[in-house]
This record gives structure tokens, sequence and C-alpha cells, in this order.
């Protein structure tokens, strides 16, 4: 009895959250005004000028916030476990800070930092890696901080140091091979979380990224929306399924070794 | 002439390692903290002098009733987020770590938990919208109207939406706390004649009960704070007070009220750190007993 129960509640969630991914493969996949299937909308994604900018813009969008979230971000964490430990409680708060502050609050205090930005650096889309960079923040410290906790920061630069190595080298060549998961984990959250970003892109001047590309053509065209957003989920979905793979790893051989 | 030297040796080894933060301190400055302390001084003025017209406007009718709806939002899908989700870890929970359930339930969770913004809008429109997948499926087969008059679009629609992400939030967070529970525990109940409905209610709702509601709150504050599938879904009016915002950035300016957005995200930011202090109180609490 209690089995059946069991099984028919993981069914109904299981319905609650497929459903939906199911009614967008059919949507995106109807003839308007007809019966039949066509994958029109789908091919409008590598076709259509004004979506492929969009996927183009995203895509570099991520790349460059996963690159200036590592250059500031690693660093600073290693800096700190090194030479400054009473800091680290001050860099954990100030890090996971933007977990308490909502997107949308930064979007309005924002405007006359970025009139800077925007003076500096032009208006194309890439000028949101700057904010990015703080949204991103929460989670890749918990990714990076996992990783770093689990070597011996201090002995491994100690070693590298006495061998004459300078910081460049131990940060670079020493400690980062030893936490590439982490490293991993903290690009691959933050590629799910810009590409699905929306809150700046659309507030901060319209710039044209995939989630405001997708909301403008919810308008239009509903079908090209859908399958837009069918693609983006499944492919954060990839992400996000192989994050936990490197973490369920590294929890395996943390496993194993103690 | 040695002493002063020795001093600014001294101020050396101390300030060199200091150094290295700077990078990462103006960064977040820039970024995150002026953009916030703009927002919390700006409440306060109109036409760049101190004012309180802006905070005035938050008592009016309209910001009012949006302010309702949002925590009537963030309330109804954090309470029904936090019970599906405690039923959803409870039923993996059951069995092995690393049985097939658990491992995809776990990692689809947290696939699902992110799942907000713009596609979680479509997926739905798709879904049950004018002519979405089930909408039609209902119409032509069973000939019932899902569509009603748009209620996808208001606030019952978001509550059915937000759920999407609430619920695998609440497995994701409660989930340590239902693996701190121990064998032990119901042993030690049992053995001291506890029937298993007392074991449940005496031992491990009191147990729980400080995690459920602060996980509760984590996922009140998470909807409170969301934006993207609201404002994908609800193009036209203000409902709630993240919408409100939009509409006080991007729409024509009330005169007089140039720093309304402003005092809105004043107000998001006041309810949404109460809501988080709260939550780490919590949470405190019960990482005492588990674990």
């Amino acid at each position: 009895m209690i089995r059946v129960v069991r099984w028919a509640l993981l069914l109904a969630f299981a319905v609650y959250f497929f459903i939906p991914l199911l009614a967008m493969l059919d949507f995106s996949t109807r003839k308007i005004g007809g019966a039949g299937r066509t994958l029109d909308a789908w091919k409008a994604l590598g076709q259509d000028s004004q979506l492929t900018h969009a996927i183009g813009a995203s895509l570099a969008l991520a790349v460059c916030t996963v690159v200036l979230m590592l250059v500031l971000l690693l660093p600073t964490m290693i800096w700190v476990r090194i030479r400054l430990p009473k800091m680290t409680r001050v860099i954990e708060f100030l890090c996971l800070l933007p977990l308490t502050i909502p997107a949308l609050v930064i979007v309005v205090g924002i405007s006359g930092v970025y009139a800077w930005v925007n003076y500096f650096f032009g208006y194309s889309p890439i000028v949101l890696t700057f904010a990015y960079v703080v949204l991103v923040l929460p989670y890749s410290y918990r990714a990076l901080d996992a990783s770093l906790s689990s070597i011996d920061v201090i002995t491994l630069a100690e070693a590298a140091r006495s061998l004459g190595a300078g910081w460049y080298s131990v940060i670079v060549r020493v400690i980062v091979p030893n936490v590439w998961p982490g490293v991993l984990s903290a690009a691959f959250i933050s590629v799910a979380l810009v590409l699905g970003e929306y809150t700046f892109a659309s507030l901060l001047g319209n710039y044209n990224t995939l989630p405001v590309a997708i909301a403008l053509f919810g308008k239009s065209s509903g079908t090209i929306s859908v399958a837009a957003s069918l693609a983006s989920m499944l492919f954060a979905a990839v992400l996000l399924l192989g994050l936990s793979f490197f973490g369920g790893r590294r929890r395996m051989s943390k496993g194993t070794s103690s | 002439m040695a002493t002063a030297r020795g001093g600014g040796v001294l101020l050396r080894r101390r300030l060199a390692p200091a150094l290295g933060l700077v990078p990462f301190l103006a960064y977040l400055l820039i970024f995150l903290v002026i953009p916030t302390v703009v927002v919390l001084a700006g409440a306060f003025q109109e036409k760049g002098s101190f004012s309180l017209t802006n905070i005035d406007a938050l008592k009016e009718a309209a910001s009012r009733t949006a302010l309702g709806k949002s925590v009537l939002l963030s309330g109804s899908t954090a309470v029904i987020g936090a019970v599906l989700g405690a039923v959803l870890a409870w039923l993996v929970i059951g069995a092995r770590p690393t049985s097939l359930l658990r491992r995809a339930v776990v990692s689809l969770s947290g696939v699902f938990a992110q799942m907000g913004g713009v596609s979680l809008a479509f997926a739905w429109i798709a879904t049950i919208g004018y002519s979405g997948a089930v909408t039609n499926f209902f119409r032509s087969h069973l000939g019932i109207d899902l569509w009603g008059n748009g209620w996808l679009y208001a606030l019952p629609g978001l509550i059915l939406v937000y759920c999407y992400f609430q619920i695998p939030l609440m497995v994701i967070v409660f989930l340590p706390a239902l693996e701190g529970i121990r064998p032990q525990w119901q042993e030690a109940a049992v053995t001291l004649g506890a029937s298993k409905w007392q074991y449940f209610s005496q031992v491990l709702v009191p147990l729980l009960r400080p995690a459920f509601l602060g996980c509760t709150l984590l996922l009140f504050a998470n909807a409170f704070a969301a934006y993207a599938t609201a404002a994908a879904l609800v193009s036209q009016g203000s409902p709630i007070v993240p919408l409100m915002i939009r509409q006080a950035l991007t729409s024509e300016v009330v005169l007089g009220r140039q720093h309304l957005a402003y005092a809105l995200a004043l107000e998001m930011v006041v309810v949404v750190v109460v809501v988080m202090v709260l939550y780490g109180l919590l949470i405190r609490r019960s990482a005492k007993w588990l674990r």
C-alpha cells in the first residue's frame, strides 16, 4: 500500500515537471494553421539574424563572465587562505551578499555606474559582464571554496615558494591544477546563470541577449520563442547535470581516500 | 632612523598582504556596494534634496496592493513549495544514497531550481496558454476549457509557475536536514516505548521544525526577489512589486516621483533582508541538532 502511494506521488511530481517540457516540444514543432509537424521554428534559431546575434552575445557574455570571475575571485580566495586567514569571514560575507540583495535592486542603483561603463566600453552587450560577475559570485564562491577546502593550500604554497616559485606560479601552476573540479563547477553554474539572465539585460538598456530576444519574439512568433526556450533549458540542464557529476565524483574520491 | 626604518618594514609587512585584496574589494565597491547605497540613499531623495515623497508613495493604494500581492505570491509558493518539496525529499530519503531514483531526483532538482527566467514563462505558455498542448488536449478530448480568462497571466498562473522552481529548491535545501536524522534516534524512541506516530510527532517534527521553517523563509525570499519569469509572463500592468519597479523604471516618469523605483527597491531589500536574517537564525538553531 505504502509502496503504491509512494510511486503514485513520484509519478505526480514527474508529470508536473516533465509535461511542460513535452508541451514545448509539441508547441515548437507545430505547423501554423494546419496539421502535421515542421522544424521551421528550430531552423530559425540558426538562421534568423537577430536570434543568432543574441545567441552569440549570450555565449560571449558567458565566456567573459567566467574568465573575469576566475581572475578576480580565485587569486583573492587563495591569497586570503595563505596570507590573510582573518579576512575569510569578511570575504565570504561579501561573496554571499548578492543572494540577499535582489538583482532587480542592483539594477535600479547601478545606472550611474553603467553610465561610466558605457562611456569607456560602449554599448555592446559584453559590458553586462561586469554586473554578471557580481551575480554569479555566491555560487562560484561556494564551488571554489569547497574545492580549496579539500586541499592543503598553505603547505602546497610553502613547498612551491621554498623551491623558488613566484606568486604567479604558485597560483596558476600549483594550486589551480589541484582545484580543477571547483573551477569547472564554478564555470558551469556561471554559464548556466548568464545564459538565462534577463533582469539586467532587459532593464539596463535592452541589450540583445538570448533571453531578451526570446521575450521579444514571444510577441510575434510564439513557436520560435518556445523552441529557443526549450533549447536554452536543455543546454542549461546539460551544464547543471555535468556540475552534479563533477560534484559527485569529488565527493566519491574524498570518501575513498578517508 | 632605525626605528623609522623598522616601522616602515612593519608597515610593509602588515599592508602588503592586504594590498592583494584591493582589486577584488574595489570591484565589489563599484558594482555591488555603490549601487546598493545609491538605492538606499536615493529612496529618500527627490530632485537632489532630502524628501519623503517617494517613501510616502509606498503607502498609496497601488503600492500597497502590489506589496500585498507580492507577499501573497511569495507566501503561497513558499508554503506549497516547502510542503511538496519536503514530501518529495521524504520520498527519496528512503532510497539508498547511491540508488538511481535518489540520484536522479537530486540532480534534476538542482537543474529545475535554476530554471526560473524567461524560458520558464514560455514553457507554461506552451503548456496551458491559449493554444498550449494541455489546453488543446482538454478542449478537444474532455471538453474542458483550461484557459479560463487567461488566469495563467495573473496571480494564480504565477503561483503555478513559481512552484516549478520552488519545489526543487526545497528538495535541495531540506534534504541535508533529513539526512542528518540518525536511525539511532528512532531506535532510542522505540526502546522507550514510543509508537511510530509518537516518534514522528514528538521527535521528528520538533527536530525538523527550525530547518523546515528556515527553508520556507528562503523560498519566500527567492520568490519575492524573482523578476524574469513574471516579467515575461505578465506584459501589461504591475500586479507585484518587481513589475511595479519595471514600470517605474521604463515608463514615463510621474512628475515629482523620479525616485519611485528607488523607494520600491528599498522596500524589496528590507523585506528580503529581514526574511534572510530570520532564515539564518533558524538554520543556526537546527544546525545544533543535525550534525
